[in-house]
């Protein structure tokens, strides 16, 4: 006897979404609205206090965002999810909901830039401190708890060196302290990974990359695991004692395994309110429809495209889990056996000049500050997403000059070979390209 | 809020609002393995609107200490006691699933304290197939799987929560997850499956009673229910089509609009 529930390809085109309470439409309806018709006070009132479900204004949550949510969370084996404009802005929620001034966070420490600079620069405003740990130093994460520490937030790949974090010894160190693990899984989707079922409690994805797949869209998402007590310690106090916003509701007492979502949107999305667009919502669904066929595409054409530079006279190192001699080799076997991802990490010989040329001289690969799109696209991070970096940040962050980010596309393998022999033929002699 | 039936710490959510005992209380019962959580999309409706509310977590369940009891005749007797050790002499029950067998069992053993009754997905008797009885005293986390599949119904599958976001096959799964599977879901199973006294119970029941059934409900069907409607003298019955076992999430508006009906007609507060 097994349980007949739906399976990840089956949810990824359905997941959320039931035509019978949609006119009968097969595709999930773009419901371009604001605002939402009451039927008298009392459901406005009860709306309002949180006492049945439904829709007050699109800030809030919105009927065609909602199916993206409820697919995300499907997919990725969650109690809730909550969309947001952007994934930097899912993470800004995620942290803004956790912490008050005063409080700390252990972050690792290779990460998109923007969010490093968001850790690094901008939370201080707001009194949250952060301690940076190398991804691969597990017990480092232990050492920088403090007694305000109110989670750990990484990437399991992280971007752009494709050093690994371990999960799930990180989580152990994270359950022990009391205080959440953070995921950042946009490299991943729920199609190679699922955090939750490592130890992670909450996932941060920017929907713009992989689960989009069409660079369309910008959009972001929340996703919770159910799986944290804020009960079991005094550190949360703002999840566990009565909150004067919604006349002394505690959420963790009233919502429990979804209490950090049902928060993360009557205060942050109320307060804040990074709402994402029902049309992106729409877009980035179209894209989830085929995240399996997508994602195994982009596996096998990275892994042969890792052999490929691997073995090219021009390329002084690659960095991809999969590559012979990874450190992390065996822990990406154990936790992403469907693959490690389409992000490739090198080093071109010749260094800064060399990459530029490189860059300058592809025509199939995209030069540009995006990853997870169907195309190929490459980007030098020095001088691009990691530029706002200082030389120490960004030695610590793993970050070297001569380092190419690649995201391997769908293109024909052929193709975006030939693409990047052009490529290396021009970064041989950078001078003469940068003249021409 | 916390307090003591039988020297036991005790929670139940009181819809957040501060309990009042002045106030009509209701008090809801989940079914096997749940807790208190299940209930938020109608209790503080209820709790903002006059009454005082307990959705309970029966011992071993939720945030309440103690062993699960092992009988629904313990069951439906401690729920007895929960109204006098909060200071009550009255009130009115609401059970889903497990809970309608418990809150008849409280009515039979204390009629004079029970002044309605609502029975959500009910049926006179629930007995287990025996390997999901199994799995669930194994702890094997298939048997909340199998739960959650057979609790909801077809549209269920598929989501559409009526609370923006939240995806309701995976929070049943984490409320049963959150305790030992053995100790709650596996000795409510048992429970059920022991309990032969439904029918006699049901026709001796003199309450205005309401019975709410999912029409695509696959764990206790829908003839089931309305057989146990049957037996009680006067029982109102509602079905909410295309709904599974799960009624108060699955759709949790028609439920909680069929619940104010009957509570305003049977149960109103004083004017």
């Amino acid at each position: 006897m097994d349980p007949k529930t739906y399976k990840f390809d089956t949810l990824s085109l359905h997941a959320g979404y039931q035509p019978s309470k949609n006119a009968g439409s097969r595709q999930v309806p773009i419901y371009q609205t604001t605002s939402y018709m009451f039927d008298d006070v009392d459901h406005a009132a009860a709306l309002f206090n949180l006492e049945r479900g439904g829709h007050i204004y699109s800030r809030m949550s919105n009927p065609t965002v909602q199916v993206l949510e409820e697919r995300v969370c499907a997919l990725e084996g969650g109690t809730a999810a909550l969309a947001t404009a952007s994934g930097m802005s899912a993470i800004f929620l995620t942290i803004m909901t956790l912490c008050n001034a005063g409080d700390h966070m252990v972050v690792s420490s290779q990460l998109y830039g923007g969010t490093v600079n968001l850790f690094r620069l901008t939370l201080p405003k707001f009194g949250i401190k952060t301690t940076f740990v190398k991804p691969r130093d597990t017990e480092g994460f232990k050492k920088a708890i403090q007694p305000n520490t109110k989670g750990i937030f990484g990437e399991l790949v992280g971007n752009p060196g494709n050093e690994l974090m371990n999960m799930p010894e990180v989580s152990n160190i994270a359950k022990e302290a009391g205080i959440p693990l953070i995921i950042d899984s946009t490299y991943q989707t729920p199609y190679l990974c699922r955090p939750f079922e490592h130890g992670a409690d909450l996932v941060v994805h920017s929907l713009t990359k992989w689960m989009s797949g069409n660079g369309s869209s910008m959009a972001g998402i929340l996703v919770e695991g159910g799986t944290f007590d804020w009960m079991q310690n005094d550190k949360f106090p703002s999840m566990t004692e009565p909150y004067d916003g919604y006349h002394g509701l505690s959420f963790a007492e009233e919502f429990g395994p979804t209490a950090f979502t049902m928060m993360a949107r009557a205060e942050g999305m109320r307060d804040m309110g990074p709402c994402l667009a029902p049309q992106n919502a729409w877009n980035i669904l179209h894209g989830l429809e085929t995240l399996s066929l997508r994602m195994e595409k982009h596996c096998s054409n990275a892994l042969k495209m890792v052999d490929y530079l691997s073995n090219h006279e021009s390329v002084a190192w690659v960095s991809h889990a999969s590559a012979p001699g990874h450190p992390d080799k065996e822990l990406a076997e154990k936790i992403l056996p469907k693959g490690t991802g389409s992000m490739i990490a090198f080093g071109i010989k010749g260094g800064k000049e060399a990459g530029a040329a490189f860059i300058n001289n592809v025509k199939l690969a995209s030069h540009l500050a995006n990853v997870g799109d169907a195309r190929t696209l490459v980007i030098h991070p020095a001088s691009a997403t990691h530029s706002q970096m200082d030389e120490a940040t960004l030695k610590f962050a793993g970050l070297s000059h001569d380092m190419i980010r690649l995201s391997v596309g769908l293109e024909d393998f052929e193709d975006i070979v030939n693409d990047f022999e052009d490529g290396f033929r021009a970064a041989k002699k950078p001078r003469l390209v940068a003249n021409k | 809020m916390k307090f003591k039936v039988r020297g036991i710490d005790t929670f139940a959510s009181t819809g957040g609002r501060p309990f009042d005992k002045n106030k009509p209380l209701i008090i809801f019962v989940h079914g096997s393995g749940l807790s208190h959580m299940v209930w938020v999309l109608q209790t503080r409706y209820f709790a903002f609107r006059g009454y005082s509310v307990l959705a309970v977590d029966l011992p071993g369940h939720g945030l309440s200490s103690g062993e699960s009891l092992k009988t629904i005749e313990e069951m439906g007797n401690w729920v007895g006691d929960v109204i006098g050790a909060v200071g009550c002499k009255e009130a009115s029950l609401v059970g889903h699933s497990q809970g309608c067998l418990v809150t008849m069992e409280c009515v039979a053993q204390h009629p004079e304290k029970i002044k309605t009754l609502t029975l959500m997905g009910g049926a006179s008797a629930i007995p287990m197939n025996p390997e999901l009885l199994k799995l669930a005293e194994e702890s094997n986390p298939k048997a909340v799987d199998l739960m959650m599949d057979f609790a909801h119904g077809p549209a269920g599958h598929f989501g559409g929560h009526p609370v923006p976001g939240l995806y309701h096959l995976n929070v049943g799964s984490m409320i049963v997850q959150n305790k030992e599977i053995k100790d709650t879901l596996g000795v409510d199973f048992r429970a059920c499956d022991n309990y032969k006294n439904g029918p006699e119970v049901a026709k001796k029941l003199d309450l205005p009673t309401l019975s709410i059934l999912g029409a695509q409900d696959r764990m206790c069907r829908l003839k089931d229910g309305k057989i146990l409607a049957d037996y009680i003298k006067g029982s109102e019955v509602k079905i909410i089509e295309d709904c599974g076992h799960m009624m108060l999430l699955e759709e949790a508006d028609q439920t909680l609009e069929i619940l104010k009906k009957f509570i305003a007609e049977h149960y109103p507060l004083p004017s």
